[in-house]
């Protein structure tokens, strides 16, 4: 029981259109059944494009809470108006009511209703699903409702159905797509993982952004690879990722040249590698070469 | 023309990537070459824009929020204000109460519920504007500071100072944060038309109904450019089509305007057909707003 | 002395939870009284905002000794704990409860 433990794997960049869902996708399929896939991209869910889920079960998903008014207790005194700094309680048609855009769940309103008629309620903020997908593998993944925000909370669900169903199916990997940018949901990607994938693309901000999510990484100890994906676009931006990759001993795992296998095999609804095309052979080394870091790393 | 409000046009996309920078810097410097145009850049996480713009720094303002500071004297360690934050911005450990700044969402509820008087809202810096020159061009940028987690105070603080300093400015370009949720509603809030800058893929499919989702809900007039238009299939315009959505541009895949723009350049001026498409977007919108 | 770890589930042979804001559960093994209590953290985790610091002014109650995790507290959170006179030992993720007790008494985990 204890010698096989599960492999996580955070597929990372720091900021959008890399290339790393692709890419995440592409992997995902190379693993098949030995992996559980795990969607934390929420802001921009595009891996279910790739690897037909079906949305066979699905949860209702809340975070964070609202203020809300019952108008047949209100007094109309307007106390809460005055206090809620988010100019959230418009007073319409001789009613105080919440505007649930400008409301950020502060509870202060709550607090100064001397007729006790505003309640905190959680907020529904979207859905959590569980499919299965084309390799017949088990894929959790979550759609946010309009305007809804992502927040570690709802990343660290669909981590923890993910981590459930790979314990319960004896997996070896869950491959996660992890969450844009360096705040809050990308810490909750980043915990448990046991290995990184960084992707991204020799332009300036590529790089700029690759040095600030890398500092999250880092202070959470955690191994991280990299691939430069389009790197023959600018072979002077490439190299200098390149040294940025030595100076913090990051793996070097590859540099993809940019190909619209990538773009063709999206459009058939696939990944890169159920098509014809010379990046099949360079992912299926590339996938490999992560399962053989992580298995080193994991047996201590 | 001289009394005619400013035209606002928001910069928008579903997800980062799709080339959102690339059309708010060039559809900026193209059109400052013929009239006075301003450029905000309120991708206050990430601000990209000022790698494309070369001008002369006029004035950088630092912006604050405000938040708690514990006053121990007068502290009498009650505990209301750890049990008042839904944050968790504000937690007492034994003697001690320690203030979360990133955290705290400037709500003032612990402060003003504290019956000792013992968290005096102050100042934070929480980021900076500042303010470039580059001839006809007046570039605003936006920085939120490493680790602060609320953009959107910043945002609209952004907006005001637009609007004191050069309110007056007849074109006025905002380059939207990506995503559907909080800070692109407040950055497109008060601007008149929102383009939607997008990929003729899947994913950019999908994105791009998303975003279209949410501007619905706020009631913006949108358009949509593709990008990169001839890498994927005709999904997008379609989409477009039986959505009644204008498709202003279509700017082709080019593998100079990749280059250019790895290096920090402009394609305006050196790629041939971005001035039509510029010219189509502007004339486009100047229609959809002047119907309105 | 007491030691709390972060922990998945609620026996020894529950995994060590790598995360320290969301975690699952606190395992506290006193090994004056060998006395084990488990906390259970679910309150917390459902916090969209602010998991780390709630749980660190949880730990302050619980007052432990010595604190074992995985990945080790986030920024707010470790501003926190340093109020507290506890060690904490962090990249004990991929451990039983067990396991990383019998490695803390062998000196073999990474403090923070």
């Amino acid at each position: 029981m204890s010698s096989e433990r599960i492999n996580e794997i955070v597929i990372l960049s720091g900021k959008g259109g890399t290339g790393k869902t692709s890419l995440a996708a592409a992997f995902s399929v190379l693993a098949g059944t030995e992996a559980v896939i795990a969607d934390c991209d929420v802001d921009a869910a595009n891996m279910h494009l790739l690897l037909k889920p079906d949305f066979a079960r699905s949860m209702e998903f809340y975070s964070g809470e609202l203020a809300v008014i019952n108008q047949d207790i209100c007094i109309r005194c307007g106390k809460c108006a005055d206090v809620c700094r988010f100019n959230a309680i418009p007073f319409m048609e001789n009613q105080y009511t919440i505007s649930p855009l400008d409301c950020e769940g502060c509870g202060y309103c709550e607090k100064v209703c001397p007729s006790f008629a505003i309640v905190m309620k959680e907020r529904k903020s979207g859905k959590v699903y569980t499919s299965t997908i084309k390799t017949e593998g088990i894929m959790v993944h979550a759609r946010l409702d309009i305007a809804a925000e992502n927040s570690g909370k709802l990343v660290a669900k669909v981590k923890k159905d993910a981590k459930d169903h790979a314990n319960a199916g004896n997996k070896k990997f869950i491959i996660v797509d992890g969450s844009p940018g360096i705040g809050c949901p990308v810490v909750s990607s980043l915990s448990g993982a046991n290995y990184v994938v960084l992707v991204t693309e020799p332009t300036m901000s590529g790089l700029h952004d690759l040095i600030r999510v890398y500092e999250v990484i880092k202070r959470f100890r955690i191994k991280a690879g990299c691939i430069i994906n389009k790197a023959d676009v600018n072979e002077a931006q490439s190299r200098e990722i390149k040294e940025f990759l030595m100076s913090e001993q990051i793996d070097h795992l590859a540099d993809i040249p940019y190909d619209s296998a990538f773009s063709s095999a999206m459009i058939e609804g696939k990944t890169v590698v159920e098509i014809q095309s010379p990046l099949k052979a360079q992912l299926e080394e590339i996938w490999k070469q992560i399962k053989l870091i992580t298995n080193k790393n994991n047996t201590i | 023309m001289i009394n005619n409000p400013p035209l606002k046009i928001g910069i928008a996309s579903g997800k980062g990537g799709t080339g959102k920078t690339l059309l708010s810097t060039n559809l900026a410097a193209y059109l400052s070459q013929t009239q006075p145009t301003l450029l905000v850049d309120l991708d206050v996480e990430e601000p990209d824009d000022f790698l494309f713009v070369r001008g002369t720094t006029q004035s950088i303002t630092d912006q604050y929020k405000m938040i708690p500071v514990w006053d121990e004297k007068a502290c009498t360690l009650c505990g209301i204000c750890s049990k008042t934050c839904k944050f968790h911005a504000v937690i007492q450990l034994g003697s001690i109460i320690l203030v979360f700044k990133e955290l705290c969402h400037s709500c003032y509820a612990c402060s003003e519920l504290c019956p000792a008087e013992a968290l005096p809202m102050q100042k934070h810096k929480m980021g900076e504007i500042k303010t470039i020159i580059s001839g006809n061009l007046t570039f605003i940028e936006s920085r939120l500071n490493i680790g602060e987690e609320q953009a959107v105070p910043l945002i609209h603080q952004t907006h005001e100072l637009a609007e004191k300093t050069h309110g007056n400015i007849p074109l006025q370009i905002f380059d939207c944060p990506p995503g559907t949720s909080c800070p692109v509603v407040a950055s497109t809030r008060n601007v008149d038309f929102v383009v939607l800058v997008t990929e003729p893929t899947p994913f950019g499919l999908n994105d791009l109904k998303l975003a279209v989702e949410t501007m619905k809900e706020i009631h913006k007039p949108v358009g949509v450019v593709i990008n990169r238009y001839g890498i994927g299939n005709n999904e997008v315009e379609m989409y477009c089509q039986e959505a009644g959505i204008p498709v202003l541009a279509k700017i082709p895949y080019d593998r100079r305007i990749a280059e250019l723009y790895s290096n920090g350049q402009l394609v305006y001026d050196k790629i041939e057909d971005m001035q039509t498409s510029l010219d189509n977007i502007i004339k486009a919108i100047q229609n959809v707003v002047r119907k309105n | 002395m007491k030691i709390a770890f972060t922990a998945a589930g609620t026996t020894w042979d529950s995994m060590i939870d790598p995360r320290f804001g969301r975690t699952e559960f606190f395992i506290v093994y006193n090994d004056e009284t060998q006395e084990t209590t488990v906390f259970d953290n679910s309150a917390v985790k459902n916090e969209a905002h602010g998991a780390g610091t709630a749980t660190a002014q949880k730990i302050f109650e619980i007052k432990p000794d010595v604190l074992i995790t995985g990945n080790g507290p986030g920024e707010n959170a470790a501003t926190a704990l340093k109020q507290l006179d506890m060690k904490i030992f962090v990249n004990a993720h991929n451990m039983t409860i067990k396991e990383a007790y019998d490695n803390y008494k062998n000196g073999k985990l990474q403090p923070l």
